[in-house]
């Protein structure tokens, strides 16, 4: 027999430790909103509330696929271009078309070429990830201000303003929809193949390989859907603006990212559930809310935000140890 | 040189789930080449890192002189005269000879770096030790051989007087290994204490003064007269126990051609290889380290693309343009390195039994079946004895044994024809290889075909109805069970071209 060599596996601590990696982030974004419930003024208020639920939904929106991205053992760095390029594409096709059906089409599958490319790029071309959105964040940043000349981009349409200004039951559009991702990309992480073999490519994607894994199609689809559900964003974004404005989303990429890993979402892929997700976006919202509300000056959010960031990626490498 | 002895005092080392050392304690005296040996996974690479600091013992220390010592990094060590020169060098091949000599303490003036200075003192160490190189030259431009040889005059350089060398003659050519030789010969003249890991036998027996053998983590014994130990004995005492009785090999009929490859050629094939299993065949595949082995796994099992030749299974001609399509085939590889290939180690044992087989037991054709994914790990689990605390554990928790183990419930939970294991014992203790043994022969007797590359010999010839020889890139003999013997399968393993 082998006992010799096998020790009794420390079952108790890695269930504790399992338990920890699992749902301890979840529990800090509670104890945040709990504090700033008894220490901030007008937290609370309705108006604040809704305020903060609309700040998390365009990070919300986009994190649920950047965590296909990175549990893969990538990332994408072009979802703060393409949100911007959407809104436009969005706001130039209903200005010339006056369909709020085309707009919005033409602005996800603007969405769906970027990704795509991203993917074969990535999956084919084996060429590193931060590369290659390196060169389309740049790129679709550059179309942005092209298809805009460089000016935000009004909408007349009054239907357009439903994804973004719309409420159901009292509840903000933007709110459901964020909602809505968070269960559907929770579930399908869990219950289908494209999600199960998400995880093991980004676990040992060579093991992948071995074992009959659709690799390369796998990644494709990652960044495909990943560039539909950024444009859906920048969709979302553009209607609560009213306009699509070529500028915006500058350095949202690093946010998305910065909130995935905050909740537990590993750089190094093979590691990442939604609620990570939903921790990671909770907590960067709650202090932007917080700070704001606390008049904290926008040059000292910019160390704090670093800060946390930087505890975030340190305690990712610490639970690899 | 006045140099002390270097003492093992009671040493170990656990990983999470695994012992990989257990109470090691023996000398080396100085002036002497003392070698290591033992089956893989023995211990004897996980000796070498505590010795050069890349690991921490869990129990026990390390006595250089009347010095007790536990290194904390790489840096300790070779502070206290320790260098360890690893299977993998540690330069970099983008800078010069004389730079990866004094890297870290280059002569410097004034901040800038002397290059006079740097070029004459990289002369002076590799004088009388490689007097052809360059110190000019840029290390990727060196051969193998050439390149150890620097890193031995970075070993001098430091004056280090316990020098370990790992496994150093696997990439070297014959006449290189004679000069290391020499060199080995003129450290321990010079008095310091030599460590010294190879599997080969003719090198144990020319340089080395002592022999210390280790098994599953275990101190077995030194020998320290070499005129008094002979081959055999050694080989005994590595392998601890009378051989046949692990292999538990029964006879059994086979049923007619499986799989017939002809002519085969591909990436580390150099000459077309052909032949056949039949269904309930065990077909040993034996050759040295570079013979071919590997790529022509990785060939079967779709994973490279075949220059030429043909492959037939059951009778119908197969092409394989990648692993799906062997798997759907029913050719079904464990591979040679289990973490780097075989399990994706963060996720259950569950998980990656079921990895495989999921995409047959999907409802609407991509819903994942919770509870046949649970009933079928659990049924491997049962079947194939995997020690785990529960079907959820990540799977790198688990010994190497019932990983592998884990990698065989994923194939078994699939139609398989054509089983093809590289190495299926590497790394793995006594007991989980008698386990595995048993469930190849269990698989061959349900009239499975099975491939089994090894480097280990006596597995070969232990499981094996049939063993083909493999050296550089091209088949060199068959040879049947009942004639199978250990010498004779090394004569067709040794390249022809070699010394």
């Amino acid at each position: 027999m082998s006992t010799q060599n096998t020790l009794p596996a420390p079952r108790q601590g890695l269930n504790l430790r399992r338990f920890l990696d699992e749902w301890v982030m979840l529990l800090a974004a509670l104890a945040i909103f709990v504090l700033c419930t008894m220490f901030i003024d007008n937290f609370l208020s309705p108006l604040n509330m809704r305020g903060l639920g609309l700040a998390i939904s365009t990070t919300g929106i986009a994190a649920c696929t950047m965590l296909y991205c990175l549990a893969s053992g990538h990332f994408d760095l072009s979802v703060g271009s393409v949100i911007a390029c959407a809104g436009v594409i969005a706001a130039v096709v209903m200005r010339d078309t006056e369909s709020v059906l085309l707009g919005v089409g033409a602005a996800l599958l603007m969405g769906l070429v970027v990704g795509l490319i991203n993917g074969i790029v990535i999956a084919k071309l084996r060429i590193n990830a931060l590369i290659a959105t390196l060169a389309t964040m740049q790129i679709v940043r550059g179309l942005a201000y092209i298809f805009s000349n460089g000016k935000a981009v009004g909408v007349m349409q009054e239907d357009f303003f439903i994804f973004g200004n719309g409420q159901l039951m009292g509840v903000p559009v933007p709110i459901l929809i964020t909602i809505v991702c968070f269960i559907f990309f929770g579930w399908l992480l869990n219950y289908t193949t494209y999600g199960r073999n998400t995880m093991a490519i980004g676990g040992n994607q060579e093991a992948a390989l071995l074992a009959g894994v659709h690799v390369d199609r796998t990644k494709i689809i990652i960044f495909a859907v990943h560039g539909v559900i950024g444009a859906l964003a920048g969709v979302v974004l553009a209607s609560r603006m009213t306009s699509g404005q070529p500028m915006i989303g500058q350095g949202f990429e690093l946010t998305v990212i910065s909130a995935c890993v905050l909740g537990g979402v590993s750089l190094a892929g093979g590691i990442g559930m939604i609620r990570h997700v939903i921790a990671g976006v909770l907590i960067l919202a709650i202090i932007e809310n917080a700070m704001n509300l606390k008049n904290i000056d926008t040059f000292y959010q910019y160390v704090i935000r670093g800060t946390i960031l930087l505890i975030a990626v340190i305690i990712d490498r610490l639970k690899r140890r | 040189m006045r140099v002390e002895s270097l003492r093992f005092n009671g040493i170990g080392k656990n990983f999470p789930g695994v012992r990989a050392l257990s109470d090691i304690s023996f000398e080396v005296r100085p002036g002497s080449v003392h070698a290591l040996m033992g089956e893989n996974g023995a211990g004897k690479s996980t000796l070498l890192k505590i010795l050069g600091g890349a690991y921490q013992p869990s129990t026990g220390s390390l006595q250089i002189g009347s010095q007790t010592l536990v290194f904390k990094s790489a840096a300790e060590s070779i502070g206290s005269g320790v260098a360890v020169i690893h299977q993998e060098l540690h330069l970099v091949p983008e800078m010069s000879v004389a730079e990866n000599l004094l890297l870290g303490h280059m002569p410097a003036r004034f901040g800038l770096i002397d290059r006079s200075a740097m070029l004459r003192r990289a002369g002076e160490l590799l004088a009388g030790l490689a007097d052809e190189i360059d110190p000019r030259q840029r290390l990727g431009s060196l051969s193998l051989g050439q390149r150890q040889l620097v890193e031995i005059a970075k070993a001098m350089s430091r004056n280090a007087h316990v020098i370990a060398f790992d496994e150093p003659t696997s990439s070297l050519s014959a006449r290189e290994i004679d000069r290391l030789m020499t060199i080995i010969a003129k450290l321990r003249d010079e008095g310091r204490v030599v460590l010294y890991v190879s599997h080969r036998m003719e090198e144990i027996f020319r340089i080395c003064d002592a022999v210390t053998v280790f098994k599953d983590g275990r101190y077995v014994r030194t020998f320290d007269d070499m005129a008094e130990l002979t081959h055999d004995q050694l080989v005994t005492c590595m392998v601890g126990r009378d051989i046949q009785d692990i292999y538990n090999y029964r006879p059994r009929p086979h049923q007619g051609q499986a799989l017939r490859v002809e002519g085969l050629l591909g990436p580390g094939l150099h000459e077309p290889v052909s032949f056949s299993v039949a269904k309930g065949e065990v077909l040993g595949f034996f050759g040295l380290v570079g013979a071919g082995r590997t790529e022509l796994l990785r060939l079967l099992s779709g994973l490279a693309a075949s220059k030429a030749g043909s492959l037939t299974l059951n009778g119908r001609s197969l092409t394989l343009a990648n692993p799906r399509d062997a798997i759907a085939a029913g050719i079904l590889l464990c591979p040679e390195d289990r973490k780097k290939e075989g399990i994706v180690p963060l996720a259950s044992v569950a998980e990656n039994i079921n990895i495989g087989a999921r995409d047959r037991h999907l409802t609407l054709g991509c819903l994942v079946q919770g509870p046949w994914e649970k009933e079928n790990a659990a049924r491997q689990i049962k079947a194939l004895n995997i020690k785990t605390p529960s079907a959820e554990q990540p799977i790198m928790y688990l010994s190497g044994g019932n990983q592998q183990k884990a990698i065989l419930g994923r194939w078994l939970s699939m139609p398989m024809k054509v089983l093809l294991l590289d190495e299926p014992t590497r790394g793995i203790d006594i007991g989980a290889k008698a386990e595995i043994y048993q469930i190849i022969h269990g698989l061959a007797a349900d009239g499975i075909a099975v491939i089994v590359v090894s480097s280990d010999l006596m597995e070969v010839i232990g499981i094996s109805d049939r063993i083909l020889v493999m050296s550089e890139g091209a088949l060199t003999g068959e040879v049947l069970r009942e004639q199978a013997q250990e010498s004779r399968l090394l004569q067709l393993a040794l390249p022809r071209t070699r010394g």
